[in-house]
């Protein structure tokens, strides 16, 4: 057997690892000595930003993390949970993986779909749905491109392979995100009530078993990694991102629900970062007990692994679970039935600290509680100054912009950009269909909609944020990134739940973007009170950076609509009859700061975010569900990116209906009318005969609404300015990625 | 009347055919595991989709040697009749139930969505209850689906009518360009020399339902329960 000789613990040594002096320090108190080389290693993962959210709790508990149909709230447990009726719960998250999918996109972006699938399942709950939020840099640019290949091929073949559908998502490209690419997972599953399964590790005596893939020498250090920013040195810690294998993940989901359903399970927690020392503190320390563990009899991928290397690995489809004394051989025959590893490797101890013994020596010996987060893990709040950049970007005013001379054109324009065209050519390399729950996939609704055998229900989910409001208004980008969610679930029949948030921002440490960090969670904060969608818990990434400065700060919002009755709420974009009536209901069409139309027509990132009035807000939606569950309209679309024109070319691109529209009432500036990206507008379709139930049915709700024409022939008419066959303004849509992508 | 649906560890359209077969069509339907050395007494193996034993490898070549695949050879040479479905196509192939190949999709990537095709031949127990020429719209969901075979073995199954389904436009029309995958001739979907064993790339049992886009693949499923039930 080689030997290895630990390094001397020193403060240097401590430096290295990503620790700071005083961190160092209270690493010691808690210990009463020197930390030895692997408790050192196992400190600086678990305090590190990814695990221990030291610059993030503190803000984070600012957001609503209770009430409305919450079963179990934020933190408490791998994922949140929410009744949603008929004795079902719906466990959802979302998560990042930006900084493995920066420098090695196949891979990064698989494990980042493991790992949240397995946040999921862990708890009980079958995945039956998974989203993705991802942005890029420019596509003209070819290492983009590579990411986004790579990055979408290692999404489907995680995903399809594992045999949960991708039902929906969002992509987004503008420069600040070069280099430093944000890719998002969400998994949303459903579990019965009262058959979860929880992360703790009760009774002492009782069995500890690692299961799934053999420990191997891959993701050693993953979460410190995730933890700086993106620099040109980056590109040597590839070893630090880890490989995926959606079969064995597989297996793992099929065995561990059947393992739970012995009833000889008391805990269960995925391995996601810091492995083993993670997945082990964290239980022992939710159930205030300890835990023993040798690591001689983990299954390993490589001879002589070290202490410090099997506590830190991060191999892939891994779990740990604690049984109960006596049937464990239960538990093992299931894992066994599945061909995967299962093995004791320790009990439930009463010391309340975490033992690791390798070759007859204790190698760490560390206080549970100290680990983690609510624990010994540290806690700061970090400096904030209000960034100078804002008060140049608000100055700008929109008329200094020349009036279009030709609205054809700039509708064609815009209409291109790759935020606005079809992303067909990424969401057809993803299975949206297995499990056939899918009645909405991705492509031409506002969120993906699943139905839920057995009842009359359905999810509705939908990935969002603009990060370009956020940049340019925090506390208004991170209102409207939860109100336009909310209004996107809306929009397809379902009443707005819970959300999950991803939390993407450049370095804490620099004043400026903690104070944007600061007030986006702010902001959502404020529009998930009055949505009454509570917080269920996600993850924040901070060091979102390139060279050149942070990305856009990016709160991406994972929210959770129910529809009771899918036959009566179950609503689509689309047109749907030649001749229905259709109306703009909701705010005036104003202002086009942060829009789309002037990044991509004019190139120019300014302005303020648009408006939003969070009380307005909330009574369309009371409005819009009123009216579908009136059956009085035939189709709903929400104005967003893109703005008016864009809510209604898409109307018709998606049924190869025209329509002849009158706009004039919509606001003051024609420009503005069509290009705004202003909140609380949404466009409905309905028959003749139900005109007037659906003018009432708004003005109930004191929702302004306009008619403004109908739908009929093959071209998108408005006024006296934009005439357009929906023909070509599809070719348009659909080609405008794959030409782009095609280009090399 | 009994429908078995094969479960290989990887299987993941195991539950899709299940639904549809029990609880759409109301046929009985029984889960295999792959380890079994006995199919129970069954009308119908229908060997599903999915990623049997991972695919590392190539679609399909792992998950023929699995003992229960020498039973469903077995079934299928005494006439019993078998379905395989997108990674259940590829398994037979490798089995030898079925001629040619798969290759990787022509633009190497995998493909989502819902596509058209032809009934070419209705003289199968699968298609019976289909007009010559209908059109179905049913979806295909798979990374290697481009069929393929050598100039000897094509001419063999077009000389035999053994060609069951091709991907065509919504009239019916076999083009290249409503060919999603490279196929070679269009071809979706194959059947034996003795028409009991069928293969196809797209999932008649994501196709059961209207609420989920399209209802067609009951016209293949109600053809076998109806073409058995009489046997």
């Amino acid at each position: 057997m080689a030997t290895f000789t630990e390094p001397k613990v020193t403060l240097e040594l401590a430096l290295e690892h990503g620790l700071t002096e005083d961190e160092f320090e209270s690493i010691q108190k808690w210990l009463g000595r020197m930390p030895t080389f692997t408790e050192l290693g196992v400190y600086s993962v678990m305090w590190s930003e990814h695990c221990s959210y030291k610059n993030s709790i503190e803000v984070l508990k600012t957001l609503p993390r209770d009430g409305g149909a919450l079963l179990v709230g934020a933190g408490e447990e791998n994922a949140g949970l929410v009744d949603i009726g008929d004795g079902l719960a719906c466990a959802f998250k979302i998560e990042s993986h930006n900084h493995p999918s920066a420098v090695e996109p196949y891979q990064g972006a698989a494990t980042g779909v493991g790992g949240i699938h397995r946040d999921i399942f862990t708890m009980g709950a079958r995945p039956i749905a998974a989203l993705n939020s991802l942005r890029f840099g420019s596509l003209d640019n070819p290492r983009v491109r590579f990411l986004l290949d790579g990055v979408v091929r290692g999404i489907a073949d995680y995903g399809n392979a594992f045999g949960v559908p991708t039902v929906g998502g969002e992509v987004y490209f503008d420069e600040s995100y070069e280099g430093n690419p944000l890719v998002n997972a969400m998994s949303v599953g459903i579990v019965k009530v009262g058959e979860t399964a929880s992360a703790v590790a009760p009774g002492p005596g009782n069995p500890v078993i690692i299961v799934g893939s053999a420990t191997g020498r891959d993701g050693i250090h993953g979460a410190t990694f995730a933890s700086e920013e993106i620099s040109e040195e980056s590109e040597s810690k590839r070893p630090s991102v880890q490989v995926g294998d959606p079969f064995t993940e597989k297996l793992l989901l099929e065995a561990s629900l059947e393992a739970l359903k012995t009833g000889a399970v008391l805990g269960m927690q995925d391995m996601g970062a810091a492995g083993i020392s993670c997945s082990s503190s964290e239980m022992s320390a939710k159930s205030e007990t300890g835990m023993k563990i040798n690591l001689d009899l983990v299954p390993q991928r490589e001879p002589n692994m070290t202490a410090y290397e099997l506590l830190l690995s991060e191999s892939q489809e891994r779990m740990l679970v604690v049984a109960e004394k006596g049937r464990e051989q239960e538990v093992l025959d299931v894992y066994e039935k599945w061909d995967l590893h299962a093995v004791v490797i320790g009990e439930v101890t009463d010391t309340g600290h975490v033992e690791y013994w390798q070759h007859g020596e204790l190698k760490a010996n560390i206080p549970s509680h100290s680990l983690v987060l609510g624990g010994g893990a540290p806690v700061y709040e970090r400096e904030t100054q209000e960034p100078a950049y804002l008060a140049e970007k608000h100055s700008f005013d929109g008329s200094s912009i020349p009036e279009e001379t030709n609205f054809n054109e700039a509708v064609k324009k815009l209409i291109t950009s790759p935020n606005i065209a079809s992303k067909r050519w990424v969401f057809e390399q993803y299975d949206h269909m297995v499990r056939t729950n899918t009645i909405t996939g991705p492509g031409a609704s506002d969120s993906g909609v699943v139905r839920i055998k057995g009842t009359n229900k359905a999810l509705v989910v939908k990935t969002d944020c603009n990060g370009r409001y956020v940049y340019l208004n925090p506390r208004k980008g991170g209102r409207i990134a939860v109100a336009e969610a909310a209004r996107n679930v809306v929009c397809s029949g379902a009443k707005p739940m819970a959300i999950t948030n991803c939390l993407n921002f450049g370095n804490p440490y620099k004043p400026e973007l903690y104070w944007v960090f600061k007030e986006a969670v702010g902001g959502m904060g404020d529009a998930c009170r009055v949505f009454d969608t509570p917080v269920t818990g996600g993850n924040v990434s901070f060091y979102n950076e390139n060279p050149k400065g942070a990305v856009f700060p990016t709160p991406t919002i994972g929210m959770l609509g129910l529809i009771d009755d899918v036959d009566k709420m179950y609503m689509t974009p689309a047109f749907k009859n030649e001749g229905d009536l259709v109306f703009y209901v909701g705010a005036e069409r104003k202002g086009i700061g942060g829009s789309e139309y002037l990044s991509w027509n004019h190139g120019l990132t300014e302005g303020d975010a648009p408006d939003l009035d969070l009380e307005f807000e909330k009574k369309l939606h009371e409005a819009i569900l009123s009216a579908i569950s009136g059956n009085y309209v035939n189709a709903v679309h929400d104005v967003s990116d893109g703005g008016l024109v864009t809510t209604l070319a898409e109307m018709g691109i998606f049924s190869h209906l025209g329509a002849n529209l009158e706009i004039g009432k919509l606001g003051s500036v024609v420009r503005d009318i069509l290009f705004s990206e202003a909140q609380s507008g949404v466009v409905v379709t309905c028959h003749d005969t139900k005109r007037d139930a659906l003018i009432e049915c708004f003005k109930a709700f004191k929702i302004p609404v306009y008619q403004i024409g109908q739908v009929m022939g093959a071209n998108l008419v408005i006024d006296d300015i934009i005439n357009l066959p929906v023909q070509e303004l599809r070719t348009l849509y659909e080609g405008a990625i794959p030409a782009k992508m095609n280009s090399h | 009347m009994h429908v078995s649906v094969l479960v290989f560890p990887g299987s993941n359209c195991d539950h899709d055919a299940y639904h549809a077969l029990k609880h759409v069509l109301g046929a009985d339907v029984s889960f295999v595991w792959h380890k079994e050395i006995s199919l129970p007494k069954t009308d119908l193996v229908l060997v599903p989709g999915g990623f049997s034993y991972g695919d590392y490898l190539r679609s399909g070549a792992i998950a023929r040697f699995s003992p229960v695949m020498q039973e469903v050879v077995k079934f299928a040479n005494k006439g019993g009749a078998v379905i395989g479905i997108c990674n259940g196509f590829q398994i037979l192939l490798e089995s030898g139930l079925l001629p040619g190949a798969m290759l990787h999709n022509e633009n190497l990537r995998f493909i989502c969505k819902h596509v058209f095709i032809k009934t070419e031949q209705n003289d199968t127990p699968f298609t019976n209850g289909i007009e010559e020429n209908r059109v179905l719209t049913i979806p295909i969901a798979h990374g290697e689906g481009n069929y393929t075979a050598s100039e000897s073995v094509l001419k063999e199954i077009e000389d035999n009518n053994q060609v069951v389904f091709r991907y065509c436009d919504a009239e019916g029309n076999v083009t290249p360009d409503f060919n999603p995958n490279g196929s070679i001739h269009n071809i979706a979907g194959i059947c034996n020399k003795e028409r009991n064993v069928l293969g196809m790339m797209p999932h008649p049992e994501r196709a059961c339902e209207q609420e989920l886009g399209s209802d067609d693949g009951l016209l293949i499923f109600r053809s076998v329960l109806n073409s058995l039930a009489v046997l």
